[in-house]
């Protein structure tokens, strides 16, 4: 039971690296920004999420697991609000510094 | 080399960092942001400090945290300070820097924009 | 082990990359996103050796807070920024202070690579009396009853580098209220988010000063995070930046530090003197003061962002 718990560990946290690293080529290689913004926000929010799944079975207690998953859906509010409005201000001025 | 002696290395980085960014850079706001860097590095050599005098089950010596803390605070009033400071001179004086300009406007105007 | 060791030289390197993009940076608004995100991974490096009180602090104040009134004094500064820029240093001053940036982190080096042998600590002396205190954080029993001096006389200083910034506002604004950077449109997304997050904001954050006690956490972290709050709230536009001459206002300042002096003088009267607290009363003392100091410091750290009053006041 607790390599079957490890295992899934290790595959969802690699997945999710993969995944964040995936959004950091986008942001690398993307030409402007609102694609860069893209990329950073789906990638990065999937890849965060694969690897809170991947904690899950690593965590201790119950009130450790839900602290786990209210950070994934916090940094996904505020990911979520920031991109919106870092976008509106490249539409607005042309490109951010 | 164990974890604090690693990241003790680093914190002398910062600090030669910091200190190199403070004296290079024109431009008050660099000069702050070198100045913050300086400050972390001497509060991560503390923090080393903390880590070597591990003991009575403790992970660190809590007396140099505990000064560590009340220095990142200390810091960020001294960085508001000096924020507000430059805010003020460019918006009196027009332009952020710390040069004696020869050529602008007689200084001494009170009442700024 | 060696896992540890991987990630403790690839977390040292990436600190060092991201300082030296701060401070080398091109354009300052990219040097200071360059040290919020140095900040943050400086958090991490205080994980690693163990001092996760500092982690929190560096993380709310030093990258937060620090963060947030860069990058407003960044984008106020933009204009002159390339005026300022000119005028850069010679190659002998650079060389000098390379020079001199060399040699003082060498030293620092020496100092970390043949410490003193054996490590001077004084962690049993503070385990000592954690019993008595029932406070099960150190840190916590450092800051509040072994030297809580340090941490009254940090607060005066909050409090005068707060009196300094409203200094600097001209004659006819004082007691005015100071000017957010307005972001976003009414009803837009940072509305959304002013109106989502505070609430869970403030239980975190009152969460991390009652759980201070006996786990990583404590007033100032907590108050960073109120601070915080308060400002997004703020800069949406859901609520007025508050004129700095009210007088509630100020009683929320003072009241930290005043409560804090007065338990202090109160340890006259015990034999050990000032700020000593008795036996039976030492952790409700503590709480008492904590809880007063944490509402103190997230309006100082506030207001200290928000900077001195740019408007007159409304009589």
């Amino acid at each position: 039971m607790r390599v079957l718990l490890d295992l899934v560990t290790i595959i969802a946290v690699a997945a999710g690296a993969l995944f964040i690293m995936a959004g950091t080529v986008g942001l690398l290689r993307f030409p402007d920004s609102l694609s860069r913004l893209h990329a950073l926000t789906k990638a990065d929010n999937l890849g965060l999420g694969l690897i809170v799944l991947g904690l899950l079975p690593q965590s201790q207690s119950l009130s450790a697991m839900l602290k786990l998953v209210a950070i994934w859906l916090l940094a996904q509010l505020a990911g979520a609000t920031v991109t919106q409005l870092v976008a509106r201000a490249i539409r607005r001025d042309g490109q951010p510094v | 080399m164990t974890a604090a002696t690693l990241f003790g290395l680093c914190g002398a980085a910062l600090v030669g960092l910091g200190l190199f960014g403070t004296i290079v850079h024109p431009q008050p706001l660099r000069k702050i942001l070198a100045f913050n860097v300086l400050g972390s590095g001497v509060f991560l050599l503390f923090g080393v400090i903390a880590r070597r005098g591990a003991a009575a089950a403790m992970g660190g010596d809590p007396v140099p945290q505990a000064m560590v803390i009340t220095g990142i605070v200390v810091a960020f009033s001294a960085t508001a300070l000096a924020i507000a400071l430059l805010l003020r001179l460019s918006s009196i004086s027009g332009s952020a820097t710390l040069s004696t300009d020869t050529s602008a406007r007689p200084d001494g105007s009170g009442g700024g924009r | 082990m060696i896992a540890a060791h991987v990630f403790d030289a690839a977390l040292a390197v990436l600190v060092l990359g991201v300082a030296i993009w701060t401070v080398t940076a091109g354009p300052a608004f990219a040097a200071v996103i360059g040290f919020v995100a140095y900040g943050l991974l400086l958090a991490l490096v205080w994980v690693r050796i163990a001092a996760v009180d500092v982690a929190l602090t560096e993380a709310a104040v030093g990258s937060g807070v620090t963060g947030a009134l860069l990058i407003s004094a960044a984008a106020r500064l933009r204009p002159t920024e390339q005026r300022a820029a000119a005028e850069q240093p010679g190659p002998a001053l650079r060389f000098a202070a390379a020079a001199l940036a060399v040699l003082v982190a060498a030293g620092l080096a020496a100092l970390v690579l043949f410490p003193a042998e054996p490590a001077p600590t004084l962690a049993p002396a503070a385990a000592a009396h954690l019993q008595a205190l029932d406070v099960g954080n150190p840190v916590t029993a450092v800051l509040l009853a072994y030297r809580s001096l340090d941490t009254l006389l940090e607060k005066v200083v909050l409090l005068l580098a707060l009196m300094g910034v409203w200094s600097l506002a001209p004659d006819r604004f004082w007691g005015g209220a100071p000017k957010l950077w307005p972001g976003g449109q009414r009803g837009g997304e940072l509305t959304l988010l002013a109106r989502l997050l505070p609430p869970i904001g403030i239980v975190i954050g009152v969460y991390i000063l009652w759980v201070g006690a006996v786990a990583p956490g404590g007033a100032f972290q907590s108050g960073a995070i109120l601070a915080a709050m308060w400002l997004l709230v703020m800069i949406a536009g859901l609520q007025k930046a508050p004129e700095i001459g009210q007088w509630r206002l100020r009683l929320i300042l003072v009241a930290g530090p005043a409560v804090f002096l007065a338990v202090g003088l109160a340890g006259f009267a015990l034999p050990n003197g000032f700020l000593s607290y008795p036996e039976e009363y030492a952790k409700p003392l503590i709480i008492a003061v904590e809880v007063v100091l944490t509402l103190s410091i997230a309006a100082i750290l506030g207001l200290l962002v928000a900077g001195p009053p740019e408007s007159e006041r409304q009589r």
